[in-house]
């Protein structure tokens, strides 16, 4: 280590379900170079300090969506977070907000999953169609209604920036509802109406505030707040035209 | 047997962590004074409606240096809320498509002002029209 080796502080929240009865901080003294991420500070504790350290990462470019974790407060991907913005401040990292942790900082997001599934994040044919009728033709204004919430990589930071979610933990929450936004808007796709139950349900978008904090982090400008939001108005929608199509007003 | 044991943080002073959050817990806050002052105007019509000296009344209750500060208080904090109500625009509204391009946030935001301020002022040169 050369004399002008700098060094950063690092907190961290940690919690063992073995041991521990609730979560405590700890801080670390780590050495560091300009290039370094959150992520590898973290790394560097697990490897230097101990290795019974736990968090999740991959891809390490921002682009997995799996190291996410409040870094000061602020729902982040560790990865894509440098040490040296931080510097000569002490850094503190927590586990993502409003998720049980399960250890340190790895969180429960079986939750999560569980409404990917239900807002069935497939395109559901308008039409039964043949081979023979060919592929689907889609023009680039089609395409520009819906290109936007694909970009979701499912770090649900949006859910750790998200207060009512922290509040009520079976609200369906702005990523999975920016999925739902995206597979409805999809000129291919006939499931708006099945999907409509459970933006108008107690789980549903009634849930939301505004507060728009999830669109603010999140790290691709899926902005799912905007997608929450517009099916709040189409929710609204389905509810009057109910009383004037017994089929509802699903389009 | 399971070693799980998820713990779940509380929820306790969630606002006071960030300061979006500030922002937001005073935005909501401050529909109470555009409340207040819509009961003000309210208990206004109502002594129209009981006559003359009730009316008078009211005109000089609002003269009253109280009602003055008041009414300043008011100003403040509603216009803390029409900011903040229209910097929610981009969030809320359904994307504006002009010429195959989305408008950006700011000109959404720029737009509702702006159809603000127009229906505002219409709304007055109406009322002056019927005060002539
Ligand atoms: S919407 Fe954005 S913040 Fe939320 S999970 Fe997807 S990429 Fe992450
Ligand atoms: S490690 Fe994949 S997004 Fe950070």
């Amino acid at each position: 280590m050369s004399e002008s080796q700098k060094i950063i502080e690092i907190e961290v929240l940690r919690y063992n379900p073995e041991s521990d009865k609730e979560p405590h901080r700890e801080v670390y003294k780590v050495p560091f170079s300009d290039d370094m991420s959150v992520l590898q500070g973290a790394q560097y504790i697990k490897d230097n300090f101990d290795g019974s350290l736990t968090f999740r990462w991959s891809c390490r470019m921002a682009i997995c969506g799996s190291c996410g974790m409040m870094i000061n407060g602020i729902p982040k991907l560790s990865c894509e977070t440098f040490l040296r913005d931080y510097y000569p401040n002490r850094i503190s990292i927590e586990a993502m907000a409003h998720f049980p942790i399960e250890k340190d900082l790895v969180v429960d997001l079986s939750g999560f999953i569980e409404k990917l599934e239900s807002i069935q994040p497939y395109i559901i044919p308008r039409e039964a169609r043949t081979l023979e009728q060919g592929e689907y033709i889609q023009s680039p204004a089609q395409f520009n209604e819906y290109i936007q919430f694909t970009s979701c990589i499912n770090c649900t930071l949006c859910y750790a920036a998200c207060p009512q979610f922290g509040l009520n933990p079976d609200f369906i929450g702005p990523a999975a509802m920016a999925l739902l936004h995206r597979y409805n808007m999809d000129s291919r796709d006939g499931g708006a109406e099945q999907r409509m139950q459970l933006v108008t349900s107690e789980e549903g978008v009634f849930n939301c505030s505004a507060v728009g904090y999830c669109s603010e982090v999140c790290p691709k400008h899926v902005d799912p707040g905007n997608a929450v939001n517009i099916n709040k108005i189409n929710a609204a929608k389905d509810y009057f035209l109910r009383f004037l199509s017994p089929k509802g007003g699903s389009k | 047997m399971s070693k799980r044991r998820p713990y779940v943080r509380p929820m306790g002073g969630w606002w006071k962590k960030n300061p979006f959050f500030v922002e937001y817990m005073v935005h909501e806050g401050t529909a109470l004074f555009v409340a207040a002052y819509a009961v003000t105007l309210l208990v206004g019509l109502v002594r129209l409606g009981q006559g003359e000296a009730a009316w008078n009344g009211w005109l000089e209750a609002m003269k009253s240096p109280l009602s003055i500060v008041f009414h300043l208080v008011l100003l403040v904090a509603i216009a803390y809320h029409a900011i903040t109500w229209f910097k929610l625009f981009p969030l809320t509204m359904p994307p504006m498509v002009v010429n195959g391009k989305r408008l950006e946030p700011n000109v959404v935001v720029g737009g509702g002002w702006t159809a603000a301020v127009v229906v505002a002022l219409g709304l007055l040169a109406v009322v002056w029209r019927i005060a002539q």
